[in-house]
């Protein structure tokens, strides 16, 4: 069933048709992370597609992923372009690679899940918490809550998890 | 002119050559145009036929592109009476400029039409805004757009900028180093009469403006205007009968694309752009090497993206890019200069097409400065690049546009002077 939702005040709409985001969306409203899994070649796959990158199979099983890794890039966004975000700046947008399938099925490739820095809440980040991460930061992830049948994954600092020294961050500060 | 000997190519070597552009024209690069896209397009069109020397009836295919923000083939062809025998609008925004000049050449290479008109018209600042404000910042997050739009992550510097960080981190790359590239074209834009910002700016300059979004600061970022730019394209035997001297199509290479286009993050190295793939197409189908350029024109819509394009297309070692755009190589009196209207940081932002244009005008050794123009009608240039002076680059031969949609997608072409 279609999902319309609001989050930071903005529409969120996930029609009847997406299937894919459909499945996906719900998964993390359960706060449980899922990806699709392909059929045919095994390999996990992310964001949500309608075939297997690697193989092109088309079927697929929604498997439970670990929502665990390390950032591998990132922008600080001090001027927001979209309303929504205007009154949380400076927010982190990270590109964090899962420890599942890091290095797989060729040394470059991770599954790389985008999502913001929050607080273990899913609150978008404060600005200390946002200075303290960089580029090999461990996260895990936690999810925001947008409406019935929809969460956004996030991602937040690991504190169980071995952090690099300094992690690192853009040399102009 | 010598070529180098024969190199593999992907597409038949026997088009090197064939075609070339003969007629470039634009609008004033402005904020405000006060008209429509269709007024901006004709305008521009009509320019580029009256500078090749020819009548809109000799012309009969168009291809424009955009993203939703502009009008169409049918209309530019109506209002300047051009009946054509093919025309496409594409979607599509950086990258389209050199696929459509190779999508042209197919065209007139397969008997379809003979003479075409490409253009790109865009109220870019007073319409559609480029940067992603306005109508599109507000519009609701669906489909793709869910892992994207929903965390911020919308306009074209947020969507880059891991891919800048991340060459930051791989390869050392300053901050300094990359704003070299705004302070060289605004240079350049200073000897550019048309040019939207013609002040200069120094590095100090670039890193003291404000952090939009690290690690771009505004003055990183590329100029919006509201312009239409165009070219012709016709077969080298057409063009003999036209106005100027040719600019000759060496090779081309369209739209090429890093894996994962879906989401091109998934692949890395997340440092490394199309133009690591597209070389392997361009250079060969061209015949010669970066080695062998005189002007490169880049895609400007940030000092980062000129960067990553000449370190990918191989004009310096991967990872040396931040060296070689801050060494004096680019600027006008060096060993390569790049982008010599201002480009996208300071002429105009027209999706690629205006450094196309400059390098057709580089390539005629008529580059639109301020020189005096002679009793043959062309410029006298002295050669003097110090501010508010020339800005042709003396005995240009060979020219190189990359132009660029995204990290993971990008087009390029080399021309020759004739
Ligand atoms: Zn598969």
């Amino acid at each position: 069933m279609a999902i319309q939702a609001k989050y930071l005040d903005m529409p969120l709409d996930i029609g009847d048709l997406d299937v894919e985001n459909l499945a996906y969306f719900r998964h993390c409203a359960a706060h449980d992370f899922h990806l699709q899994k392909c059929s045919a070649c095994g390999l996990v796959r992310y964001p949500p597609t309608t075939a297997c990158p690697w193989c092109a199979a088309p079927k697929s099983e929604w498997v439970p992923v670990e929502g665990k890794g390390a950032v591998h890039s990132y922008t600080e966004v001090h001027h927001a372009i979209q309303p929504a975000f205007k009154a949380h700046t400076p927010y982190l947008i990270l590109l964090v690679d899962l420890d599942t399938q890091k290095g797989q099925p060729t040394e470059h490739e991770a599954l790389r899940v985008v999502g913001n820095l929050t607080t273990p809440d899913g609150k978008l980040a404060p600005k200390e918490m946002v200075r303290s991460v960089g580029i090999g930061t461990r996260v895990r992830m936690v999810f925001a809550d947008a409406g019935p049948g929809i969460a956004l994954p996030h991602w937040t600092i690991d504190e169980g998890a071995a952090q690099p020294a300094k992690p690192w961050r853009y040399p102009q500060e | 002119m010598s070529m180098p000997a024969e190199a593999d190519a992907t597409s038949p070597k026997h088009l090197r050559d064939k075609y070339a552009i003969v007629g470039v024209g634009e609008t004033t690069y402005m904020r405000g145009s006060g008209m429509t896209t269709r007024a901006l397009g004709t305008w521009a069109v009509r320019n580029a036929i009256e500078d090749a020397g020819l009548k809109p009836s000799d012309v009969d295919g168009m291809l424009s592109y955009q993203s939703g923000d502009s009008t169409f083939s049918n209309f530019i062809a109506g209002d300047l009476g051009i009946r054509a025998n093919f025309f496409m609008d594409v979607f599509g925004g950086g990258s389209s400029t050199e696929a459509l000049v190779g999508m042209a050449m197919g065209l007139i290479e397969a008997g379809m039409c003979k003479v075409v008109v490409i253009f790109r018209a865009m109220n870019g600042f007073s319409q559609v805004r480029i940067g992603g404000t306005g109508a599109r910042a507000v519009a609701p997050v669906s489909g793709d757009m869910l892992h994207s739009r929903a965390y911020g992550w919308q306009s074209a510097g947020q969507m880059f900028s891991p891919t800048f960080m991340r060459h930051m981190y791989d390869y050392g790359t300053r901050p300094e180093q990359v704003a070299a590239v705004k302070a060289i074209h605004s240079e350049h834009a200073s000897n550019n009469p048309k040019a939207f910002y013609k002040e200069r700016v120094s590095v100090a300059e670039v890193l003291a403006s404000r952090i939009i979004c690290k690690p771009l600061h505004l003055l990183d970022c590329c100029v919006e205007t509201d312009n239409g730019t165009a070219l012709v394209v016709t077969s080298a035997e057409r063009a003999r009968d036209c106005r100027h001297p040719r600019a000759l199509i060496r090779g081309v290479v369209g739209r090429c694309s890093k894996p994962r286009l879906d989401m091109h993050y998934q692949h890395g190295p997340i440092s490394t752009v199309a133009g690591h793939y597209a070389r392997e197409i361009l250079w060969p189908n061209a015949g010669v090497g970066p080695e062998d350029i005189d002007v490169t024109g880049s895609y400007d819509a940030f000092t980062f993206t000129t960067m990553l394009q000449l370190e990918d297309y191989g004009f310096c070692k991967k990872g040396e890019g931040g060296a070689y755009v801050s060494d004096g190589t680019i600027r006008l009196g060096g060993r390569r200069p790049n982008n010599t209207s201002g480009g996208h940081l300071c002429e105009g932002y027209t999706h690629g097409l205006n450094m196309v244009i400059e390098n057709v005008r580089q390539l005629r050794h008529d580059a639109d400065d301020s020189c005096p123009v002679g009793p043959d009608g062309k410029r006298q240039h002295t050669y003097d690049y110090r501010e508010g002076g020339c800005r042709q680059v003396k005995k240009c031969e060979l020219t190189a546009n990359m132009g660029w949609a995204n990290p993971g997608t990008g087009s390029a072409m080399v021309m020759r002077r004739d």
